[in-house]
């Protein structure tokens, strides 16, 4: 039953991406494959990992999702509608934290809002239950350059909930933190998704995470990218990764070295060693 | 952050004893110094004749109502010339096309000395205020008009993108992140700007009119009263500072939400 298409909050179907290369030097324009047939979908509710290797297009996948640009082949659907231009039912959090320095951290939280021309009492209502849930309260009048990198980060999330997307699409957002603000950030992020039910498609470079926090992790070849296995993390506590990697270790690690072998994470660092 | 602001280091009141310290050698070397070298006072006055010379121009030569027309032609010039370059700068920052058809003149123009204008104006407007305003309004578009303009291009494209996954429209896009990102480097254009207006202001008094401190500089120093020419600097100088200043305190109140190293001290 939950395979039938009418779970699927985020579908791609035969995605492809080309772009043309700027630095080409004959007459005709050289193309550089991004992606190609990617075929994935998240059902309500799953939380997705993607991993592979840098410059595999994953991020292009995701600007395609959120509707920034077109693929060049095949169709990605939200909620089964055809995704063409950048729309509401998706959610959009990078690595930077992309905060307006101008604004104090309320306002930040409410800029998608904002736009979307939402009267201010319910903008404040809205933000004031975000504050709370990413535990920001006492710090609503803030600005960001007096937060730290976690919190400001916590923002960043709040902001993307605020506009309450059916599915979030996640760049790599914690990997511009240090270790342990990061475990902490993993942990808001998976009760928060839990608790809103929200479905997430998650691009990551560290492999523990993406077994920690998810229901399946795809993973992609190098360029041009395409999706070479798809894994289910078969184990409890997705909304609790800190009690996941504890309890489930040696499950865990299980995982990690699968992902190592796709990767080919050992071959490249014996080329490192020659 | 309060605790930032407490309390200056050791260090920094060390500094302003050696500042003063140097103010008072460079006076007692100013009235003493020309004396000592046999310097006539026809070409160093020494400070305490500029002194003395600052109150009998108050009264014999209207110093202050030349000040207060300096001042004004300062501010229409500045206040026009930022007006200008704000406009055009983000005008020519978010139309690329635009920029392309007429950066090879604004190069031009930006190249060629603006004081250099002063006499053509003087003809154009005659002695009136016109032309010195004018040659202020040229001065000052510039630094502000390339400073908006370099601020827009730079603007962060993932905070332009995150901005259009919220369906933003293009006016939004510029009135809530690019107009903000760019008041920054506004602020440098506009302290820039305010040390420049009266530069513009003083030569075109000094070509043509019988008002303000260009006048009397040039008054000064074709009868002269050497003394004279130096008050005027310093009155100009003192309008100069009085420009700045306001813009620093205009700066602190717009861009509170800086955090404090990155306002320049001076």
């Amino acid at each position: 039953m939950l395979d039938s298409p009418d779970n699927y909050r985020i579908e791609y179907r035969s995605v492809g991406k080309q772009f043309v290369n700027i630095q080409s030097t004959g007459n005709h324009d050289e193309f550089i494959i991004a992606v190609k047939e990617v075929d994935l979908a998240v059902r309500d509710g799953e939380v997705v990992s993607l991993i592979g290797p840098s410059g595999c297009g994953k991020s292009t996948l995701l600007n395609m999702g959120s509707g920034l640009y077109q693929p060049s082949a095949g169709d990605i659907y939200v909620d089964e509608e055809r995704v063409d231009r950048p729309n509401a039912h998706v959610g959009f959090m990078l690595q930077k934290d992309l905060l307006l320095a101008w604004r104090t951290i309320r306002k930040n939280i409410e800029f998608g809002l904002e736009i979307q021309g939402v009267p201010a009492i319910i903008r404040n209502e809205r933000s004031s239950e975000l504050l709370e849930k990413c535990r920001l309260s006492g710090f609503e009048e803030h600005y960001p350059h007096q937060l730290s990198g976690g919190m400001r980060q916590r923002a960043a999330l709040a902001r993307t909930l605020a506009a309450d997307p059916s599915v979030l699409l996640l760049d790599e957002p914690f990997s511009a933190l240090d270790a342990q603000t990061k475990m902490i950030l993993q942990q808001d992020l998976a009760e928060t998704l839990a608790a809103e039910k929200k479905t997430a498609l998650f691009i990551t470079h560290d492999l523990a995470e993406s077994v920690a926090l998810s229901d399946r992790v795809f993973v992609m070849s190098q360029r041009p990218g395409t999706i070479i296995e798809e894994i289910d993390i078969d184990l409890p506590l997705r909304e609790n990764p800190l009690a996941r990697r504890h309890d489930w270790q040696k499950d865990v690690a299980v995982y990690v070295t699968r992902l190592m072998e796709l990767l080919h994470v050992g071959e490249l660092a014996s080329e490192v060693e020659i | 952050m309060s605790d930032q602001t407490k309390a200056k280091p050791n260090g920094i009141q060390g500094g302003i004893g050696a500042s003063i310290a140097v103010a008072v050698v460079f006076l007692i070397g100013w009235e003493w110094g020309p004396g000592f070298f046999n310097i006539p006072p026809y070409i160093i006055p020494p400070a305490s004749s500029v002194y003395f010379e600052f109150f009998h121009a108050i009264e014999k030569e209207n110093l202050f109502f030349h000040t207060g027309i300096t001042l004004l032609e300062t501010i229409a010039g500045f206040i026009i010339g930022s007006l200008m370059g704000m406009i055009i700068g983000y005008i020519l920052g978010i139309s690329p096309k635009a920029e392309f058809v007429f950066s090879p003149y604004i190069l031009a123009l930006q190249i060629a000395p603006k004081v250099a204008f002063a006499p053509l104006f003087v003809v154009w407007f005659g002695f009136t205020v016109y032309p010195k305003i004018l040659v202020a309004v040229l001065i000052v578009f510039f630094p502000i008009m390339v400073n908006v303009l370099g601020a827009i291009r730079t603007v962060d494209p993932d905070m332009v993108n995150l901005a259009r996954t919220f369906n933003a429209t293009r006016w939004q896009i510029f009135k809530m992140i690019e107009f903000r990102d760019a008041m920054p480097p506004l602020f440098s254009g506009l302290r820039i700007g305010a040390t420049l207006a009266i530069i513009g202001v003083a030569v075109g008094e000094m070509v043509g009119g019988s008002e303000g401190l260009g006048a009397v500089l040039i008054f000064g120093g074709g009868s002269g009263n050497t003394a004279l020419t130096f008050v005027a600097i310093i009155m100009l100088t003192v309008v100069g500072i009085l420009a700045y200043v306001a813009v620093v305190l205009v700066e602190k109140r717009v861009l509170h939400y800086l955090p404090r190293s990155e306002f320049n001290s001076i």
